[in-house]
């Protein structure tokens, strides 16, 4: 009803203004939401570093609070507060530590093949978390918000898993067709939310909540029953391990996880930033991402790109799911399978600021606090949960580049831009 | 059309776009339309806010529309009960067993032939059907009671169908429906007054666990389960409080900030569970519970008393906050505010209510209430405090909303719903199901599908929720 009221306004596809209100601006603007996803990706670098120094930071601060030593300390913290201090410090830095040396570089090995296993438990972690990430961030740039990569990595490991442990093929084509599979049962998971979202108008988000338990119950239901996922002679809710000739191959050898999805992945990078910034088909994502409403009087169709995009992010998601099912967890899998990569994909959208490299990078930091997180459990008895605390209060500093810069002081790009609102409301307020 | 009702250079107004489709879109014009009603004539508050006008999606045509939905959904349910019990028929007697042994008043069991009940209840579906189909075509709506009728009689004929041979024990079905629905009713009630204030509330889950895990500990310490409730309804109130904080100040995407979290407090309930409560279980993680309380004469009435009223404390605190929500949100001047700002928020600033306020204070109130329904987990149902112990029931909360249309009531009745659902499988899995559990589990999620896609009936939620209100 508003496509009359719409005059295009000219604004550059990528964003770049940090103010979210147009102050003064009569023509229609768009949707909040479009313009909210365009700061989340409009800001800066800086911010996204300061937001994970600023996350570590809570993070070590829970740590201390909840250490042993620690409380026994401050028990006395008036008489000797040197002790408290060196007991935070023992406890935080001991779990920074750990952290790091799980994920980057084990100073404890015996030799550097040894001492850099912990990178390589990065790059598989990785691996899913880049590719689901590049889903949740593509869908992100159309303007729809894609919450259900568990559903769809769910149902995209099955349909991998089914095919690459029911018929025995030659080597290549094997993986292949697993492969292809995969993506298609998460386009397919994907696609009922744009399709519900184009035809009737459903919020993608609670439709894509709602459709994650359903493929729960869903292929939980078919991993219990015999003839369907279920490993034959078994009453394990379980899949058969997959063949060999359906499993990525391994990059490094078999001492490490590594395996070839991680090729995988930086192939759907690059895919995904020619999509986005070469493709014609991009160009209208990130048209309707910007303003629906200016994209349709601009001759785009707005419900088909909304079905299309949600099919492409959920194959991408259904890619996180096979390098789970064909790379890292191949002796068949139950139904914990997405391991929560579904939602920490959005984190790792937000992080990467939806683009391509930026979710490639955020990516692999992600993947290094889960390996980190791991070993810290192990090392320091801290639980891994942690990491789930630091990576959305990252995401939460992220979304609001505003917090940060008050708590670092730093000085607002937009100032001027942001105080005139106020005045005017002011003014309007006078009157 | 918008922009001629809210004015140049509105921010919220004119912002709709079709691509938001039932859930927002066409509730820009509706909206406004329903506030004038509202003003004027209180008298028709309540159907004013129902939305079930009859208005096409694009907000332009106005004529009457023919819905043919509840007919074809009716001949769909019809067809599934033809198949299901006289095709898929099962022989044997079904027994309904109304009252426990310990009942003042003893009613006799119901007993009823298995397929003869299919027969009977199939050929009522279908008289039903062709009822409803007859009224559309004589351009009349389908009535609420006659979908009521309707969907008691599918549920007789599948219960019966389900314990063929078999003894059902109606009053513990009905007993644990309540008890299941009590979070997902507290946390329905909360989401509503957020959504109608006009802020998106994702965070259902994370303000009933923090609920849950506030309540648990705090009761433990003090020793007495009304300090938990309270600490439960502060502990609601935080989450709800960075949630306000995040969306309302900072314009942070609503939903992006509830989704983000429930990780969160996840994380933190979880982190804090392994790290203190379970070393020291008796000391943190111990809290006393609630008792039932049997209100005199009324918890003798057969079928109801044992479900309604032998009950604690917090079930009754909830039957208060149902009445309590509809009636503020509806009859007084707090309620008008309220869906004054989620409907229109350029409007009520223009009358002198302060939106952004507004927003904070009852979005803060929702956190309450909602937190409130977590304490049931850990002082009611479960004796402590577990990792993820809420297990997604903030997000069936959620859908509860959507699926009763904003409305308090509705949305209690669609809680009531998914807690039978689920409580109807943990019976069935006892006598031995012919369904598969998932199925049954699966079912308020699909319905919420249903309802969201628009299949069930129009579903539309207040016109600004989700949109952060900044002046222009």
């Amino acid at each position: 009803m508003s496509d009359t009221a719409v005059a295009a306004t000219p604004q550059s596809p990528s964003g770049g203004s940090s103010t979210p209100a147009p102050a003064g601006t009569p023509v229609a603007p768009a949707p909040r939401s479009n313009q909210i996803l365009r700061d989340i990706l409009g800001g800066s670098v800086v911010i996204s570093i300061l937001a994970v120094v600023l996350a570590l930071v809570a993070g070590g601060i829970l740590i201390a609070l909840t250490d042993e030593d620690v409380q026994t300390a401050s028990g006395y913290f008036f008489s000797r507060p040197g002790d408290t201090l060196q007991a935070i410090w023992i406890a935080v830095s001991g779990a920074y530590s750990a952290l790091f040396q799980g994920s980057v570089y084990n100073f404890g090995a015996v030799d550097f093949a040894k001492g850099i296993k912990p990178l390589t438990d990065t790059l598989t972690f990785a691996t899913p978390l880049i590719a689901a990430g590049l889903g949740v961030g593509l869908a992100f740039r159309a303007g729809m918000f894609n919450i259900g990569g568990q559903g769809q990595m769910l149902i995209a490991a099955a349909a991998a898993g089914w095919v690459g442990y029911s018929f025995p093929l030659p080597y290549g084509i094997h993986l292949v067709l697993a492969v292809l599979a995969g993506i298609a049962g998460g386009a397919l998971w994907g696609g009922i939310v744009g399709l519900l979202k184009a035809r009737t108008g459903a919020h993608e988000v609670i439709v894509t909540i709602m459709l994650n338990y359903v493929a729960v119950y869903l292929v939980s239901y078919m991993l219990r029953t015999p003839g369907l996922l279920q490993a034959p002679g078994s009453n394990n809710p379980k899949t058969p391990a997959m063949l060999p000739t359906a499993v990525y191959p391994d990059l490094l050898g078999s001492s490490y996880n590594l395996h070839a999805g991680l090729l995988v992945s930086v192939a759907a990078t690059v895919f995904v930033w020619w999509l986005l910034s070469r493709s014609s088909l991009g160009f209208k994502f990130r048209a309707v991402g910007v303003n629906p409403n200016a994209a349709r009087v601009a001759g785009i169709d707005v419900k088909r790109s909304y079905v299309t995009v949600m099919l492409i992010s959920g194959g991408l998601v259904g890619l996180a799911a096979v390098a789970q099912v064909l790379g890292t967890v191949t002796s068949g899998f139950s139904s914990g399978i997405d391991a929560g990569i579904g939602f920490d994909a959005i984190t790792v959208a937000l992080l990467g600021r939806s683009r391509p490299w930026g979710i490639f990078v955020a990516g692999i930091l992600f993947g290094a606090f889960k390996a980190g997180g791991f070993s810290m459990q192990a090392g320091e008895g801290i639980p891994v949960d942690i990491v789930l605390v630091v990576q959305s209060l990252i995401v939460l500093f992220i979304a609001a580049p505003p917090l940060v810069r008050a708590v670092f002081r730093l000085p607002t790009p937009g100032v001027t831009g942001k105080k005139k609102p106020v005045r005017l409301a002011k003014a309007v307020a006078a009157k | 059309m918008s922009s001629q009702l809210s004015g140049p250079g509105s921010t919220a107004g004119a912002t709709d776009l079709a691509g938001d489709g039932n859930l927002a879109g066409a509730g820009n014009l509706a909206g406004a339309g329903n506030l004038a009603v509202e003003v004027s004539d209180p008298a028709t508050v309540s159907s004013a806010t129902q939305h079930d006008r009859p208005d096409s999606s694009n907000g332009l045509a106005r004529t009457i529309v023919k819905s043919w939905k509840a007919p074809i959904a009716f001949g769909i349910f019809t067809l599934i009960a033809l198949v299901l019990f006289i095709v898929l028929g099962r022989d044997g007697i079904s027994t309904f067993q109304l009252s426990n042994s310990n009942d003042l008043i003893q009613l006799p069991v119901v007993e009823t032939p298995t397929r003869l009940a299919g027969v009977i209840t199939t050929i009522l579906l279908a008289a039903i059907t062709v009822l409803a189909w007859l009224r559309v075509r004589a351009n009349r709506r389908v009535p609420l009671w006659l979908t009521s009728i309707f969907g008691v009689l599918f549920l007789f004929g599948f219960l019966a169908w389900a314990a063929a041979g078999q003894t059902l024990p109606v009053p513990g079905l009905l007993v644990g429906t309540v008890s299941l629905s009590v979070p997902l009713i507290f946390g329905a009630m909360g989401g509503v007054i957020s959504e109608r204030v006009g802020v998106v509330n994702v965070a259902i889950e994370g303000q009933l666990l923090a609920g849950a895990f506030a309540s648990a500990v705090v009761a433990t310490i003090t020793g007495s389960p009304y300090v938990g409730l309270i600490a439960a309804m502060v502990a609601g109130m935080l989450v709800s409080f960075v949630l306000a904080a995040f969306a309302i100040k900072y314009f942070v995407d609503q939903v992006i900030v509830g989704v983000v979290l429930n990780v969160l407090v996840v994380g933190l309930t979880n982190f804090l569970y392994s790290q203190v409560l379970s070393k020291n279980a008796e000391l943190l993680n111990t809290p006393p519970r609630f008792d039932r309380i049997a209100i005199p004469v009324l918890s003798e009435i057969p079928i109801i008393g044992p479900t309604l009223f032998r009950q604690t404390i917090v079930v009754y605190l909830m039957y208060i906050a149902v009445a309590a929500v509809y009636f503020g949100l509806f009859h007084t001047k707090w309620g008008l505010r309220v869906r004054a700002v989620g409907e229109h928020p350029q409007a009520a600033d223009t009358v002198g209510i302060n939106v952004n306020s507004t927003r904070f204070r009852n979005v803060l109130l929702a956190g309450a209430i909602t937190g409130f329904g977590g304490a049931y987990f850990t002082l009611v149902s479960v004796p402590s405090f577990n990792r993820e112990m809420t297990a997604g029931l903030g997000y069936i909360a959620l859908a509860a909303v959507i699926f009763g249309q904003w409305d308090p009531i509705r949305a209690t009745l669609a809680a009531l719903l998914f807690g039978f659902a689920s409580n109807l499988q943990n019976v069935l899995g006892i006598i031995g199901s012919p369904v598969p559990s998932e199925f049954m589990l699966m079912l308020p999620y699909v319905l919420t599908i249903f309802a969201v896609a628009g299949l069930v009936g129009r579903s539309r939620g207040p016109a600004a929720s989700g949109r952060p209100y900044i002046k222009s």
